[in-house]
């Protein structure tokens, strides 16, 4: 849709230094993400959520950002101000995280949660932020939106969390959302349900999304593009589509380990990990 | 038949609270029973006859067996018997209500202090750990914690009375005032105030102020700490990073969040440190000189007055418990995650 | 040089190669961690400061802070005297370091009490459960309950005067909270597969109690017995102030402080300074477990 990227990263660090040594939790990644759905696959301390929150500019304490460029539809994230960085935040950048449980606020309703995301943006009336939070929880197929409207986040089960979540998050209607790990705490068969709203709207909104995941098979079939990140870097780009044409042997050690219904290994294969994909060059594009 | 869980609650804190009197009732009454001196001789003399000791004996219950004599004794603090006291021959229960309001004064603005100055304190903490008004606040909570009070409140008056003169010295009024104000409440503050006495207002507040510092120190720094510790465990949770994926400004997000999922915790604290304020006085009150219920206590100990002693140990250990009770049961009704 | 760099090597290999080495490995990095808090290390060295005073005592005084010398009384602090003499000539200076020893035997005796009786409360009430679990759970709660400076004369007014009377007193007020730690603890662990085999190995309960649940109690227990120790040595010093702990001449420094207030406008010294030592000792326990506690238990401090 648009010519130019919303996002533009590139070589970006994050770095942390702890009592036994300088940790590189992200070690030059750089892409682009424009009006398409990406996802990053990478095992945990690949370094994949560390790169969203330092998109949002928000690496726990300790950690140091750096890169040669982070910018958003122009927008320097390196040295904007705090009150810059806090519009794009929710208003143009948005994120969605794992466990409701944890990621909502338990002292406080969840309509007044989802109001709250509204005001910061669009200050309006009471009236008008109760009821663009109740259309809200509609758009996400919650079917008794007065209810839970009025409940607390424990009274809720993860399914509707998570959808509650993206209520949120969507309600300041963001360019771009992150979402890291949105379904890795809940069931199965409400997983889907989930994806299905989040989904629809981002389609509906043409919206761009980051996907983060350990779930290759899920990111092969939800998103466009797809970065797999080992060690804190980037070890390969591809298309979905192209994901079984995979060049890295850490990616197709990864496609390998997949079960397939029509296959027929008899054991399945373990992944081995080179200790030379940690050294940069040649695989990173 | 399945009660509502506010009433389930309610009466769950009161039956604990119940048996909990009991245990402490139990344990002054074996603690009585212990005692080096004989009750009957204490009551008859020396030098009174058998007959009149054996008289004496009996009405005293001592020939029953000892939980017969427990249910007595219980069944007399029901009623507020707590005895006579050896020193003053008053009933204890008298005695204790005349020196009661005094420690409640001192408590009540100790507490205060406590509050508002500690719980600013510790957010500020929290918010900035690691740096120096991190450093500052730990450092005074430290101090607050570590030093014995009594003797902070030596070196306070050292420094405040007698070398800067700032504030009056030890007891509750100067000399020339006692007795003109109506003890109407027993706190000497409001009585002043309601009878438009305001030269001994200030006089009793700058009795007041030192005693009331020197404990609100302790209180402050019990508090501070706390909230620095609940704070930064907050700060640390998810929807702390929600909250500022939202966009929202820090100091919302600080209090309006954070401090929200705090409050309910401090309730405990503060409920905590009035009660532990109660029993934190009796030193202070013995450098100050304080008329309260904690000078009443040492006195008596010193006399041997085992009946005042006892007595006093049950009203502050029950009004310990029940304080502690309360604030239980008030954060239960707030926290809406347990509501 | 060279066993300096492999020791440092064998400590902070990745992979350890024995249990010995993994136990010493998380020592080390616990002791890396603490090293990181200046504070903590400032408790630490209060506290073995402590330690080396009492130890050396012998040789550091040079009296045993008893001995009269009414021609020397009041004396304000000066090359003589390094903290000056109290209302019975007697050098300050060294009945603090007498008095050291005196702390450290209520920190040893507290302890030796309350720590077992806690443990062995807690491990019973959490691992048996039921109305085992719920009577003393009632027994604890009912100390814990207690206002603890106002039980502690309670007890020291029948019992008697004196060190050990008080330090019993201290040790019945202030065992409960270990009850209630080491219970929690052993709720934690009493469905964990290692007890069900060693349950399956036919040890007795008392077996598992000993060998298995409260070694993992430990940890917890002694660094919350280091941010206690701070509020009974107060207690003591407290105690002491009203003339209910150790009896005069024994140069307790809470005593101290209670025979010289009446010397504190003129001759401040007197009760001030040993008021200064109970705040340091204080100081270094308050700091030595917040630190400890940042170590084992991390989410509060860092």
């Amino acid at each position: 849709m648009t010519d130019s990227p919303l996002l533009s990263v590139e070589d970006l660090h994050v770095t942390y230094n702890t009592p036994t040594g300088l940790v590189r939790a992200v070690s030059g990644v750089s892409f682009e993400l424009g009006r398409e759905k990406l996802g990053i696959v990478g095992e945990s301390g690949s370094g994949k959520s560390q790169t969203g929150r330092a998109i949002l500019g928000l690496t726990a304490a300790g950690g140091r950002v750096s890169a040669k460029r982070l910018d958003f539809k122009g927008t320097n994230l390196l040295n904007a101000n705090q009150r810059t960085l806090r519009q794009i935040r929710g208003g143009g950048i948005s994120m969605i995280m794992q466990d409701p449980k944890y990621s909502l606020n338990p002292v406080m309703t969840v309509g007044s949660q989802i109001e709250e995301a509204l005001l910061i943006h669009n200050p309006t009336s009471k009236r008008v932020a109760r009821e663009r939070s109740l259309e809200m929880l509609r758009a996400v197929k919650i079917r008794q939106p007065e209810r839970v409207y009025k409940a607390y986040p424990h009274e809720v089960s993860g399914g509707m969390g998570q959808r509650i979540m993206i209520a949120m998050m969507m309600i300041p209607e963001p360019d771009i959302i992150i979402a890291d790990e949105p379904t890795s705490a809940l069931d199965v068969t409400v997983q889907l349900q989930v994806l299905a709203v989040l989904d629809d709207m981002i389609n509906a909104r043409g919206m761009g999304l980051i996907f983060i995941s350990h779930d290759l098979n899920l990111i092969a079939s939800f998103c466009d593009r797809i970065l797999i990140m080992y060690d804190g870097r980037v070890v390969e780009q591809c298309t979905a589509a192209d994901l079984d044409r995979a060049q890295h042997p850490y990616t197709q050690g990864l496609v390998n380990c997949l079960p397939r219904l029509d296959g027929s290994h008899e054991e399945l294969p373990v992944l081995k990990r080179d200790p030379a994909w940690r050294t940069p060059p040649g695989a990173a594009r | 038949m399945a009660l509502p869980p506010t009433l389930a609650k309610i009466l769950g804190v009161l039956s604990s609270l119940l048996l909990t009197f009991i245990g402490l009732t139990a344990i002054t009454f074996v603690i009585g029973r212990l005692m080096p001196a004989d009750p009957v001789l204490a009551i008859v003399g020396d030098r009174a006859s058998q007959e009149v000791y054996d008289q004496v004996y009996l009405q005293l219950g001592l020939d029953k067996p000892v939980y017969i004599q427990y249910l007595r004794y219980l069944e007399q603090l029901l009623e507020g018997d707590l005895g006579t006291s050896i020193m003053t021959a008053q009933p204890v229960m008298e005695d204790i209500l005349r020196f009661f309001p005094a420690t409640l004064e001192l408590a009540t603005v100790a507490t205060l202090l406590g509050i508002f100055v500690g719980i600013p304190m510790g957010v500020l903490a929290a918010v900035h750990q690691g740096r120096w008004p991190d450093h500052i606040v730990r450092v005074i909570g430290l101090i607050g914690y570590s030093a014995p009070i009594f003797w902070l409140g030596m070196v306070a008056l050292l420094v405040f009375y007698a070398k800067l003169g700032w504030v009056a010295g030890p007891g509750r009024l100067d000399v020339f005032y006692d007795g003109i104000v109506e003890p109407s409440t027993g706190i000497l503050m409001i009585d002043a105030a309601m009878s438009g006495e305001w030269d001994i207002f200030h006089n009793a507040l700058s009795h007041l102020i030192l005693p009331a510092s020197i404990l609100g120190t302790f209180a402050l720094a019990y508090i501070a700490r706390m909230t620095r510790s609940f704070m930064l465990d907050q700060l640390s949770q998810e929807y702390i990073l929600t909250a500022r994926v939202k966009g929202m400004p820090e100091r919302n997000v600080i209090w309006g969040h954070a401090f929200r999922n705090v409050l309910v915790q401090l309730i405990t604290i503060i409920g905590l440190t009035y009660a532990s304020l109660l029993e934190g006085s009796v030193l202070t009150e013995t450098v100050f000189s304080w008329p309260g219920i904690g000078q009443y206590i040492t006195n008596s100990l010193f006399n041997n007055d085992m009946n005042a002693v006892l007595g006093g140990t049950i009203v502050v250990g029950t009004c310990f418990v029940g304080i502690n009770m309360l604030s239980d049961l008030l954060y239960r009704l707030v926290d809406p995650r347990i509501r | 040089m060279a066993n300096a760099a492999t020791l440092r090597g064998w400590l902070l290999a990745e992979i350890p190669k024995s249990k010995t080495q993994a136990r010493c490995q998380r020592l080390f990095i616990g002791w890396l961690d603490f090293k990181r808090n200046p504070i903590a290390m400032i408790g630490l060295l209060i506290i073995v400061g402590l330690v080396t005073i009492a130890a050396l005592a012998p040789w550091i005084t040079t009296s045993d802070g008893l001995a009269l010398d009414l021609a020397n009384r009041l004396q304000p602090p000066g090359r003589e005297h390094w903290f000056g003499t109290d209302e019975l000539g007697r050098d300050i200076f060294d009945r603090i370091i007498w008095g050291s020893r005196i702390t450290l035997y209520i920190v040893a005796l507290v302890s030796i009490i309350v720590v077992p009786i806690g443990l062995m409360v807690g491990t019973v009430a959490g691992y048996l459960g039921g109305w085992v679990d719920s009577v003393l759970m009632r027994l604890t709660d009912i100390f814990l309950a207690f206002p603890r400076l106002i039980l502690a004369m309670a007890l020291v007014a029948v019992l008697g005067r004196g060190l050990e009377n008080a330090v019993l007193a201290i040790a019945l007020t202030t065992w409960s909270p270990f009850a209630r730690i080491a219970r929690a603890e052993a709720l934690t662990i009493r469905n964990s597969e290692f007890i069900l085999a060693a349950q399956m190995q036919g040890i007795s309960t008392v077996g598992i109690l000993a060998r298995h649940v409260t070694p993992l109690c430990m940890s917890s227990v002694i660094v919350r017995l280091t941010l206690d120790m701070a509020g009974i040595i107060l207690t003591a010093a407290g105690l002491g102030f009203l003339g209910l702990g150790a009896q005069p001449p024994t140069p307790e420094w809470g005593a101290m402080i209670s025979l010289g207030r009446q010397y504190l406008i003129d001759q401040w010294w007197v009760p001030t300074i040993p008021g200064v030592a109970i705040l340091v000792v204080s100081l270094g326990f308050n700091l030595l477990g917040d630190g400890l506690r940042d170590v084992f238990d991390p989410k509060s401090g860092h």
